[in-house]
C-alpha cells in the first residue's frame, strides 16, 4: 500500500514538474550603502593611527589599499595626496592638550626601552613618533581623541576642497594561540580504501589580529559622520612561514567588502528561478 | 418554455465562467512568457511591467507573482519583492521553487536591513 502511495506521489511530482516550466536566471541584487555620500564628489583617505607589528607599515598599506579599492569600486573621486603621519600629529595634539592642562607625565619608558603612547612624554613636550609604540587598544585610546578634533579635520577639509575624509586606526598585532585543533587525517583500511578521520591534536599556532576602525568625517564641518570597527584574526600552523604583509592583505581582503558597502552600492550575485 | 430558457442560460453561464478564467490565465501566461524572454536579455524593467500586467489580468497566478518578486529584487525594491513573494506563496504554498527563491531573498534582505540599521 505504502509502495503504491509513494509511486503515485512520485508520478504526481513528475507530472507537476513537467507541467511547470522554469528558468534559472542570474540576478544582481543591489544593497544600498550604509552612508549617504551624495553630498560628496571626492574622498580623501587621509591616514591612520597604526600600531602593532613593526613588519608592516599599517598606515601606509591601509591608505594605499583603500585608495585603490575606491578608485575601482566607487563613484567618488579619490584624492591622491601624501599620507598623513597621523600618529605623529595625534601625539603633538596630545602634548599640546597636556601642556594646556598643566599636567606632567612621568615619561617612564616601557620595558624594552620604547615608549608606549599612553605613558608617553607629557608636559607639553611632543613624544617622538619613531620611539612610541602602539601595542594594543589601551595605547591607542588616548590618541583617538584626534578624530573628535573638529577644527583639525575642518582645516584638512578646506585644504582639499571639502571632501569626505576617511581616517581611523589600524592595529595589526602578532598573536599566538595554543590548544587542541581538529584536523582530518587520511589512512587506508585493510581493503586498501582511503579513509579520512577527524583527529584532535595539540598545536601552538601563530598569526595576527587585525583591528581596524574606520572613521568617516565630513570635510566641510570636521564632524564625524560614521565609524565602524572590525576585527579579524588568522592563525597558522608552526610549519607555515607566512610573511606579515601577506597576512595583513589576507585579513584586509575579508574586510574590504564591508568597508566599500559603507560608501557605495554593492551588488550581490545570485540566481533565482523564474516560473511559467 | 421558460424552464428551458432558464436551463440554457444557466448552462451558458456555467461554461462561460471557467472559460473566462482560462482566457485570463492564457493572457497572463503570454505576459509571463514575454517577461521571462526579456528578463533573460537583461531588460528587467520591461519584464517587471509585463509581470505586473500578468498579475492584474490573473490575480491568482502564483508564477507571475514569483517572477515579479524576482524582478523587484533585482531592482533593489525589497519591500515590493517581499510582498510579491508572500503573495506567490499564499497562492501556491507547496511550490518549492518559490520557497527557495523567497529564502534566498530573505537572506539578502536581512543583510541589507542590518547594514542600514548599524
Amino acid at each position: 500500500m505504502r509502495l503504491v502511495a509513494a509511486a503515485a506521489s512520485l508520478v504526481l511530482a513528475l507530472v507537476a514538474g513537467a507541467c511547470t516550466s522554469f528558468y534559472e536566471v542570474p540576478i544582481e541584487t543591489p544593497i544600498q550603502p550604509k552612508m549617504d555620500v551624495s553630498g560628496f564628489q571626492r574622498v580623501l583617505i587621509a591616514g591612520f593611527l597604526a600600531g602593532g607589528s613593526e613588519d608592516v607599515d599599517a598606515n601606509l598599506e591601509t591608505v594605499r589599499l583603500l585608495r585603490s579599492q575606491l578608485r575601482s569600486k566607487s563613484s567618488l573621486r579619490v584624492i591622491d595626496a601624501d599620507v598623513l603621519p597621523l600618529l605623529e600629529i595625534a601625539l603633538d595634539q596630545q602634548a599640546v592638550q597636556d601642556g594646556a592642562a598643566g599636567t606632567n607625565g612621568n615619561g617612564s619608558p616601557a620595558g624594552d626601552g620604547a615608549e608606549t603612547a599612553s605613558n608617553g612624554q607629557g608636559g607639553g613636550a611632543s613624544a617622538d613618533a619613531s620611539t612610541v609604540r602602539i601595542r594594543d587598544e589601551k595605547d591607542l585610546e588616548p590618541l583617538e581623541t584626534i578624530f573628535a578634533n573638529v577644527a583639525y579635520w575642518k582645516k584638512i577639509g578646506e585644504e582639499f576642497q571639502n571632501p569626505l575624509i576617511v581616517t581611523g586606526s589600524v592595529l595589526f598585532i602578532p598573536h599566538a594561540r595554543s590548544g587542541f585543533v581538529q584536523r582530518e587525517q587520511e589512512y587506508f583500511d585493510q581493503l586498501g580504501r582511503r579513509r579520512v578521520v577527524p583527529v584532535r591534536t595539540y598545536m601552538e599556532r601563530k598569526g595576527f589580529i587585525l583591528r581596524p576602525k574606520f572613521v568617516f568625517i565630513d570635510g566641510r564641518t570636521g564632524a564625524t559622520l560614521y565609524s565602524e570597527t572590525f576585527r579579524e584574526e588568522i592563525l597558522y600552523s608552526p610549519q607555515q612561514a607566512t610573511p606579515a604583509l601577506s597576512s595583513y592583505f589576507e585579513l584586509m581582503d575579508r574586510l574590504v567588502p564591508s568597508f566599500l558597502s559603507t560608501l557605495s552600492t554593492q551588488k550581490i550575485r545570485g540566481s533565482r528561478i523564474l516560473l511559467k | 418554455m421558460i424552464r428551458r430558457l432558464f436551463a440554457a442560460v444557466l448552462l451558458a453561464g456555467l461554461v462561460a465562467v471557467p472559460a473566462a478564467a482560462d482566457d485570463a490565465r492564457d493572457r497572463a501566461k503570454k505576459y509571463v512568457e514575454f517577461g521571462i524572454a526579456v528578463a533573460q536579455k537583461g531588460l528587467w524593467r520591461e519584464a517587471i511591467y509585463r509581470w505586473e500586467q500578468a498579475t492584474r489580468v490573473d490575480p491568482s497566478y502564483a508564477a507571475a507573482y514569483n517572477n515579479l518578486a524576482i524582478g523587484y529584487e533585482h531592482e533593489g525594491e525589497f519591500e515590493k519583492a517581499r510582498e510579491a513573494y508572500e503573495k506567490a506563496l499564499e497562492l501556491d504554498p507547496q511550490n518549492q521553487m518559490v520557497r527557495q527563491n523567497y529564502e534566498l531573498f530573505r537572506e539578502i534582505n536581512d543583510r541589507a536591513t542590518r547594514s542600514r540599521s548599524r
